[in-house]
């Protein structure tokens, strides 16, 4: 599995997010600043990490979104290739238009870094594959801003479409019905506010997030 | 040439900040608060003969989250 993480000036799950596919493919990743034009030939998957990319300013994911590197993520995004946008990765997936949405300042205004308990919505998209629909698993969150939003008729869309990947099992930051993470409509695009990256080692004290990453590998072997 | 948008929530979106602004508002004892939205004033200093449709694309392609985001043009 040939993998990549972008990386925003302001990132700092970077190094999580190439650790995790190292240590379950067993393969470099290759590290690709935003201001790069093109990526690397031949990826089956491209992260975009956590962080405060560009400080936040003006808007979570906003500057990022627009960044070179992004034009030719949606690109590869159009031809199939899978995107693991994780915690800033999310909103800057939504600023890209990658998935619909917003990310919006936590219902409660605190910045919200604790374990969180979740249900896994669907076990049939590439990233979840290895879970069963319903189960529990429990990922860290780190965010100010992962209240997420969107109109009526698109929320209905996600769940009737089985896009809700996961949600969290008690109310974390005011997302529009506990939705923690979606995929679009194709499948190959993953936005989510927790960090499965940070459950992949015993030392971490969980694995829950060590078959996200099994699973990509299985599609991809 | 100076031009300002405005950046406001849709009527309809949540305003955490909003509601702990008019929290404290209620905590300093002024009645009569009703209800506070934050926005944002984004000052743009354009070239002469920058057209509206351009400010326009700016707004809609960055300064503002059409999702949950209207804005607003005023032009000096």
């Amino acid at each position: 599995m040939k993998s990549a993480v972008i990386v925003f000036p302001g990132s700092n799950c970077d190094r999580d997010l190439a650790v995790a596919f190292r240590a379950v493919t067993g393969q470099e990743t290759t590290m690709v600043w935003h201001g790069e034009t093109e990526l690397p030939e031949g990826l089956d998957i491209i992260g975009v990490p956590g962080g405060f990319s560009y400080g936040d300013y003006l808007r979570a994911g906003a500057m990022s979104a627009r960044s070179p590197v992004m034009r030719a993520v949606a690109a590869a995004a159009a031809k199939g290739v899978a995107v693991l946008g994780v915690c800033n990765g999310f909103q800057v997936l939504t600023e890209a238009g990658l998935l619909p949405g917003a990310l919006m300042r936590n219902a409660g205004l605190n910045f919200v870094c604790r374990d969180v308990d979740l249900t896994v919505g669907t076990s049939q998209t590439m990233f979840t594959s290895l879970y069963a629909q319903g189960e529990a698993v429990r990922f860290p969150v780190a965010h100010h801003d992962g209240n997420f939003t969107a109109d009526e008729a698109t929320l209905d869309r996600l769940e009737g479409e089985g896009r809700v990947a996961f949600r969290y099992a008690g109310d974390v930051n005011g997302s529009a019905r506990s939705i923690a993470g979606i995929v679009n409509d194709a499948g190959n695009v993953l936005g989510m506010m927790p960090h499965p990256e940070r459950m992949i080692e015993a030392a971490h004290g969980r694995t829950d997030g060590r078959r996200m990453f099994e699973g990509l590998l299985n599609a991809f072997a | 040439m100076n031009t300002r948008v405005i950046v406001t929530l849709k009527s309809g979106v949540l305003d955490p900040q909003g509601k702990a602004v008019h929290h404290a508002l209620d905590g300093l004892g002024f009645a009569g608060v009703n209800d506070v939205r934050v926005g944002k004033i984004i000052e743009l200093d354009l070239a002469e003969g920058t057209s509206d449709a351009d400010i326009d694309a700016m707004c809609r392609k960055l300064l503002a989250n059409t999702v949950i985001e209207n804005y607003r043009i005023e032009r000096a």
